[in-house]
């Protein structure tokens, strides 16, 4: 063991020793650059890179975005695009009703808009109270509760790749979901080939996939309620129940409305699993607005970037006034910690 | 026994059992079975032969038929125990199927070929791991190639992160200056707008500046994480003022101040950094599915997922694919979970 501590320790000597003098050659032309900028050019100095990437990546994007969804043609470079004003906008839009979507000009993209509409709603719901049940019976006293913590936390580190082929592989028509139901004497099921059950089976695993996460923060959200509020209700006789609708959820409120627009915000934005799992399919029963996005944008033969845009666009609209709200709550629990 | 199950079943305080302890054990074990179980059955599967894996239903472990050389024949033969037309019960060797009729031979004495019933023999196995499954896509497939682009991907990508992050929090937590508040502001922005939102005009960008189809294409738009800059800043805003006027009293140079006091006091932080964007790089997919393109520069997600979408799935290689692709993951998961958990629980961070 120490043998292995002192080789590792020795191996990270000689790793960071290079990295050491890197550090040390770059200190003396830093050392001009101080006394020439002072502090404020140093604080440009340790900000630049980070903002350079951060400029050329997400912020010229984001801008160069609205000009794509005022654009058409396939071309990629903006200066071969044409220009066409809201046009890319008015496709998306012109539906004869919003609720049959086969009277839309781009039916694909609202079956896309129904599909994460509806697993959305479902997903989050299953999503919280699953989450919830699990915090509520790890804050109990419960022997081995960091072994039951990180069993429900395991797969939320697994890529959605591996979430979706561990689930194709039990949900196939030979698979073992198959297998053990027949031998209770069930019929076979087509999990994925059919449409319901595809949709269903998005919505379970994205919440197996993604349930310890926010079982973990509505269990900080637990623990951080004072003890003795329970112990004094304990006294005057309220029965759990009641302590659960009057103590702990009002006192846990705060945590829930972040947790429930963190969910929404990730299930907005479905893709990799149930794209592994089903392929949007079948159909277009679990195709949802990310997918819709990146088939438009590039996957079709008749990709048409400036349509994938102005879709995108639609969708960021959503997600900045969920970030919004929860930026919102967010500041409302500071003010209120402040003045407990 | 009984005494047994009443000490397990005890309760603090000498209460009975309540409904809900049943509830919460139902509740507890059900999970360990549906969180762990479908993992366990993907690694007990990746060791089947192709032949197994087609079976229905199929076995908990991975067997195969044991097999004996007999004089006269080239290739080893498979072993049966076949019920006999005399009605004895035999271990035999099969030579070859015709149909539904199995000839056999007896392995001690192989002069006599017996023809039985398909349906009036069974295999002989025992358990057997198919290593092959995990060997070959090493040799015959891209596999290698992929496993080598994700880790340089994952090392890279965290070291940079790590780097240019800290430098920025660095910046904006000891530093006061003009457009600080708007560059805050400007990261605290783009929480908002995820990757999903910028795939048309990211992949714009990437083309212009040369990038498309490498790896660095992959690696540049995600290290800029505006959550990795935050967590560092909170984290430095909690190191005393005091230590770094001591070092410029010192004449200490803001770069050492930096290198020799800032970062090593920060290291906790910067190690739960680490953790997370070596998770998040090495699971990425949307992303490095759009940017590559030749195949011999895939990731490994982006590799397994072409291979479970071919035609013809070959399902003993993918399921082995996709327990090394688990692997560093569930290293994490096993050694440093705790980290991780402290830090979704103090930040929210994912």
């Amino acid at each position: 063991m120490s043998a292995g501590a002192s080789l590792s320790s020795r191996i990270g000597a000689a790793l960071a020793a290079p990295i050491g003098w890197l550090a040390a050659i770059i200190d003396a032309p830093l050392k001009i650059w101080q006394r020439a900028t002072g502090t404020t050019g140093m604080a440009a100095f340790f900000l630049a890179p980070n903002m350079l990437i951060f400029g050329v990546f997400v912020l010229a994007p984001f801008v160069i975005n609205f000009f794509y969804s005022t654009t058409s043609g396939n071309a990629f470079f903006l200066s071969d695009r044409t220009y066409v004003g809201a046009e890319q906008y008015a496709r998306l839009l012109d539906c004869g009703s919003y609720l049959d979507t086969s009277t839309c000009r781009e039916d694909l993209f609202w079956n896309a808009v129904h599909n994460t509409g509806l697993f959305v709603l479902l997903q989050v719901s299953l999503l919280i109270v699953v989450s919830m049940i699990t915090a509520l019976i790890l804050n109990r006293e419960i022997v081995g509760r960091s072994f039951w913590r990180a069993v429900f936390f395991f797969p939320v580190l697994l890529s959605p790749v591996v979430v979706g082929l561990i689930w194709k592989w039990i949900l196939q028509r030979q698979g073992l979901l198959n297998s053990v139901l027949f031998q209770f004497g069930y019929e076979p099921t087509e999990w994925l080939t059919d449409r319901f059950w595809a949709f269903a089976a998005g919505i379970t695993v994205s919440v197996w996939a993604h349930m310890g996460f926010f079982t973990l923060i509505l269990l900080a959200g637990l623990q951080a309620i004072p003890r003795d509020l329970y112990e004094a209700a304990e006294m005057d006789g309220t029965k759990p129940g009641r302590m659960f609708w009057r103590i702990t959820l009002p006192m846990l409120m705060p945590n829930l409305l972040v947790v429930i627009i963190l969910a929404l915000i990730r299930a907005v934005q479905i893709f990799d699993e149930v794209y592994v799992l089903t392929g949007g399919g079948p159909g277009t029963s679990t195709l949802y607005l990310t997918q819709y996005i990146y088939e438009v944008g590039f996957a079709s033969l008749l990709r048409n970037p400036g349509l994938a845009a102005a879709a995108s666009i639609l969708m960021g609209a959503v997600l900045v006034v969920l970030t919004l709200v929860q930026l919102q709550i967010g500041r409302r629990n500071e003010k209120k910690g402040a003045r407990e | 026994m009984s005494r047994a199950i009443t000490f397990l079943t005890r309760r603090r305080g000498g209460r009975g059992w309540h409904w809900t302890d049943v509830f919460i054990w139902t509740w507890l074990i059900g999970g360990l079975i549906v969180m762990f179980g479908p993992a366990l059955w993907l690694v007990m599967s990746s060791f089947k032969s192709p032949a197994q894996l087609a079976e229905f239903p199929p076995t908990l472990l991975p067997y195969a038929t044991e097999q004996v050389m007999v004089e006269g024949y080239d290739k080893p033969l498979n072993l049966f125990t076949a019920k006999l037309p005399d009605g004895t019960t035999k271990v035999m060797a099969e030579v070859r199927r015709i149909g539904i009729v199995s000839q056999l031979v007896d392995p001690e004495e192989p002069g006599e070929i017996v023809k039985v019933n398909i349906a009036d023999r069974e295999p002989v196995r025992q358990v057997h791991f198919a290593t092959e499954n995990y060997t070959e896509p090493f040799e015959h497939f891209d596999f290698l190639q992929y496993l080598k682009n994700s880790v340089f991907v994952t090392v890279i990508a965290t070291l940079i992160t790590l780097l240019t992050n800290s430098m920025a929090a660095f910046a904006l937590s000891k530093y006061q200056f003009r457009g600080r508040n708007f560059v805050l502001l400007l990261i605290v922005g783009t929480l908002m707008v995820p990757l999903s939102v910028l795939l048309v005009p990211l992949y714009s960008v990437i083309s212009a500046v040369g990038l498309f189809d490498s790896l660095w294409g992959v690696i540049l738009p995600t290290v800029a994480t505006p959550t990795g800059v935050f967590l560092l800043r909170q984290y430095m805003l909690t190191i005393p003022d005091e230590l770094i006027d001591a070092a410029r009293m010192d004449n200490a140079s803001e770069w050492q101040i930096y290198w020799r006091i800032i970062l090593p006091l920060a290291a906790p932080a910067l190690a739960v950094l680490a953790i997370f964007s070596v998770v998040w790089r090495w699971n990425d997919f949307l992303w490095p599915l759009v940017v590559l393109s030749r195949k011999e520069l895939y990731t490994l997600q982006v590799g397994l997922n072409t291979y479970a979408g071919e035609l013809n799935v070959q399902w003993h290689f993918i399921l082995a694919m996709t327990v090394v692709t688990m692997i560093p993951v569930v290293l994490v998961f096993v050694f440093l979970q705790r980290y991780i958990t402290a830090g979704i629980a103090g930040t929210g961070l994912k």
